[in-house]
């Protein structure tokens, strides 16, 4: 009598197995004895390695060099009379991000979750603990109101008017040029000279910048080397090899060198303008592989289903086969674009006062003399935070393009 | 004649509406445009060039180099040509390039595997490890290792003794070698050879075990024979030279490598080896589920699964992806140079600064580059078409 009959077969999940403590200890860290080795030698390594980085972290490290320049690494020398403009500038980026986090969130049940209400508490507890950012904690706790209010406002806005997203994405472009215009002055504005831009904002600022430039660029070159006709394949094929089997730290640096060179007499481009087309040169090629993997992913049949629909191959790529590729691409474009914003770094090679720049600068302070590890620490939480932020981003991002079932 | 002109205007419209035509006319505009734009910027450079009376030449790297190197693997001496100089980083690039690809490849597969591990801690190191490192750019952990690592080693006065075999301090790291140059490239060529044999030994027993299903008795001997003589070799016939404390500070013997030397290769390894991780986990991944427990199936322990089964699977998913890990390796080398590391890029860019060149050296340098990602990739190539799928 152990066959089972019809009606005991139920649609629910099987209820999820819980293990005590004990029992969990048992399965997952000593299920045999090289698991046993394996858990104690791990334990008794990175246990204590870790204790003795909490205890240097407390008692010897002095973070005295982060708060006392916490300007610095965020903007550089920018003239702190002009501060207002940076704090402008961050305002527009929170209200555009509030708003998009809403008008992506629209058809979301609620946009506060518990999780999203308990990581902004966190954040404005970090903001307010922190010790860099306690000092202006004023203006950063605004900000964050400024997101939620924009992401509430965002999300009544696009269920009522579902077409605003493309007026958000003008939004996004126009306030770049916003952007420059702020941090770099003219048009009313007091002039800053671009030896002054730095810290993160140059940082996000040549960032940006480099994805802008190195996207459609990169485009084009995966669909100049998937193309048919062969001189457009051969000079695009030879571009993508010839670049990435060059370092990046080699073009940037002869870039400085060589690109004055290559214009007209006299004419000198700004030398955060020329790091800027180094960068996305060197990113487009790489960026090309990825799209054309994408590409390469499309079936043929898509092709020449367009094709016997009567549409040229301009429409045949622009709405049917690249709205496909990239969709498949989107975690290799992001890795790229992680990549690049980790190769900013190379800017401070030569000479310019990014992150990285700012933070050797300040290392060259008689008062911070040898506090490397603290500097180097607090770097690497930014970009690791950024770099992170970035590919969930993408993950998002997939999950709300993917249309398997 | 006024069907005629029409006829023409006809032949014209069609003409335009032809793909082939539009095919044929894309191509020639976008070679003119390059073509255009390359005298452009030729043009300029040469214009440049003259203005600044440095004719594009070789020359200079026949004259004198005038600046000391402070490690280099061949004889170099400042009154050297500059060709030598180049020559000296190229061989430091490659010592970094051969160190960091044996060690990566180690540690990535290891850490990949290990995301694989039943032992939830090890796991969640794997995980963190490469959540953690991919994160964080190259430059900056490369400064992390110098300064804040290695740096904060002691001084040679109160060196750190590594079971009496290897020595630390804030100047490199002092390790056992053999007391020639010579003797240990033999022993690395013996090494190398001794390895190649012992594959060959062990796909020919192989081989001879799937056509008669017995045997490979001799061969199994052979390769004891190969151990024991390799052993031989490199515990007797190196001469190892042990480095040895000094009262007040200092190593003498060994091999010293340089604190840049040793904080290059630190950060390399462990950037390049996270995201080597990530291969081969892919690579895991993509053997289907089928495998493993067919495998298990057969009576096959957890060990030889993964040694006999899945991993010679993977092995065709994780080739391709490493070739690119191992040519980014190559070229990120170039960074070292921000610790004074005087590989290829350093020394380049020590050239262009005495000579004014940046042409003529970037020249150079792209061609180097180039030339090892080309052997790279031609290497790889060759070990691809050996795991790939044989089919009829």
């Amino acid at each position: 009598m152990t066959s089972a009959t019809p009606d005991s077969f139920s649609s629910a999940r099987p209820d999820a197995i819980t293990l005590g403590p004990v029992a969990w200890a048992k399965k997952n860290l000593f299920s045999d004895w090289f698991n046993s080795v394996l858990t104690v030698v791990i334990v008794t390594t990175f246990g204590s390695g870790l204790f003795r980085l909490v205890s240097w972290a407390l008692t010897t490290a002095q973070w005295g060099a982060i708060p006392n320049n916490f300007g610095l690494f965020m903007t550089g020398t920018f003239p702190s009379a002009l501060y207002p403009r940076i704090w402008a500038l961050l305002a527009i980026v929170c209200g555009l991000a509030g708003l998009s986090w809403g008008v992506l969130g629209r058809n979301v049940s609620t946009l506060f979750s518990r999780s999203v209400l308990i990581g902004l508490a966190v954040v404005c507890a970090f903001i307010i603990l922190f010790p860099p950012t306690r000092p202006s904690s004023l203006k950063l706790l605004p900000m964050v109101a400024l997101v939620a209010v924009a992401a509430a406002a965002g999300r009544q806005v696009a269920r009522k008017f579902p077409g605003v997203g493309q007026l958000l994405s003008l939004a996004w472009f126009l306030s770049y040029f916003v952007a420059l215009w702020l941090i770099g002055g003219g048009l009313g504005l007091t002039r800053v000279s671009t030896n002054d831009w730095g810290g993160l904002v140059l940082t996000l600022f040549t960032a940006v910048s480099g994805i802008a430039l190195c996207f459609p660029l990169g485009l084009l070159l995966a669909l100049g080397r998937r193309s048919a006709l062969p001189i457009v394949r051969w000079l695009s094929t030879g571009y993508i090899e010839l670049v990435r089997g060059v370092p990046l730290v080699a073009l940037l640096f002869m870039g400085q060198v060589m690109i004055p060179l290559f214009l007209p007499l006299g004419s000198r481009p700004d030398r955060i303008l020329r790091a800027i087309i180094a960068l996305a040169l060197f990113s487009a090629a790489y960026l090309a592989e990825n799209v054309r993997a994408g590409l390469q992913a499309v079936p043929r049949g898509q092709n020449e289903a367009a094709a016997s629909l009567g549409l040229n191959t301009p429409m045949t790529l622009g709405f049917i086969v690249l709205p496909q590729a990239l969709k498949i691409a989107i975690p290799a474009i992001v890795g790229q674009f992680i990549s690049l914003f980790q190769d900013t770094t190379l800017l401070s090679i030569v000479g310019l006062a990014e992150l990285l720049g700012i933070g050797k600068s300040i290392l060259a302070n008689p008062t911070y003399l040898g506090r490397y590890a603290e500097v180097y620490l607090f770097l690497a939480v930014i970009f690791w935070f950024f770099c992170y932020a970035m590919s969930l981003a993408s993950r998002k991002i997939e999950e709300k393009l993917n249309t398997d079932h | 004649m006024a069907h005629d002109s029409g006829g023409k205007s006809f032949e014209l419209k069609a003409m335009l509406r032809d793909e082939r035509f539009w095919k044929i006319a894309f191509q020639v505009i976008t070679l003119i445009v390059v073509l255009a734009l390359l005298s452009f910027f030729l043009g300029n450079l040469n214009r440049n060039l003259i203005q600044q009376g440095r004719a594009f030449s070789f020359n200079f790297l026949l004259s004198q180099a005038g600046f000391s190197i402070g490690e280099s693997l061949i004889q170099y001496r400042p009154n050297d040509p500059y060709w030598r100089a180049l020559m000296v980083g190229l061989g430091n690039t490659l010592t970094l390039v051969a160190g960091g690809i044996a060690l990566t490849t180690l540690l990535g597969v290891v850490a990949g595997v290990a995301s694989f591990s039943k032992n939830w801690l090890l796991h969640k190191l794997s995980r963190l490890y490469v959540g953690l490192v991919r994160n964080i750019p190259l430059l900056l952990q490369l400064f992390f290792w110098y300064f804040a690592i290695y740096g904060a080693l002691p001084r040679p006065e109160e060196q750190i003794n590594v079971l009496g075999l290897a020595f630390l301090n804030n100047r490199g790291v002092y390790i056992p070698w053999a007391s020639s140059a010579v003797l240990a490239v033999l022993g690395i060529a013996a090494t190398v050879g001794a390895a190649i044999a012992a594959l060959w030994l062990w796909q020919w027993r192989t081989k001879i075990r799937i056509d008669t299903g017995v045997g490979g008795q001799a061969q199994l001997t052979a390769l004891a024979v190969l151990g024991l003589v390799w052993l031989a070799i490199i515990t007797l016939g190196m001469n190892w030279t042990v480095p040895e404390g000094v009262e007040g500070g200092g190593v003498t013997g060994g091999l010293r490598l340089s604190r840049e030397y040793v904080a290059a290769l630190s950060a390399l390894v462990f950037y390049t080896s996270a995201f080597v991780a990530e291969i081969v986990r892919a690579g895991i991944q993509s053997v289907s589920k089928g495998q493993w427990e067919a495998a298990r199936t057969l009576g096959l322990n957890a060990g030889m699964v993964m040694r006999l089964v899945v991993f010679p699977q993977a092995m065709r998913v994780i080739i391709p992806p490493m070739n690119s890990e191992y040519m980014n390796l190559t070229k990120n080398t170039s960074l070292a140079f921000a610790i004074a590391f005087p590989e290829m890029y350093s020394i380049a860019t020590t050239t262009y600064n005495q000579t004014g060149r940046p042409v003529e050296v970037f020249v150079v340098l792209i061609a180097t580059y180039l030339i090892l990602c080309l052997l790279i990739t031609l290497v790889m190539n060759q070990l691809n078409r050996t795991v790939q799928l044989k089919e009829r």
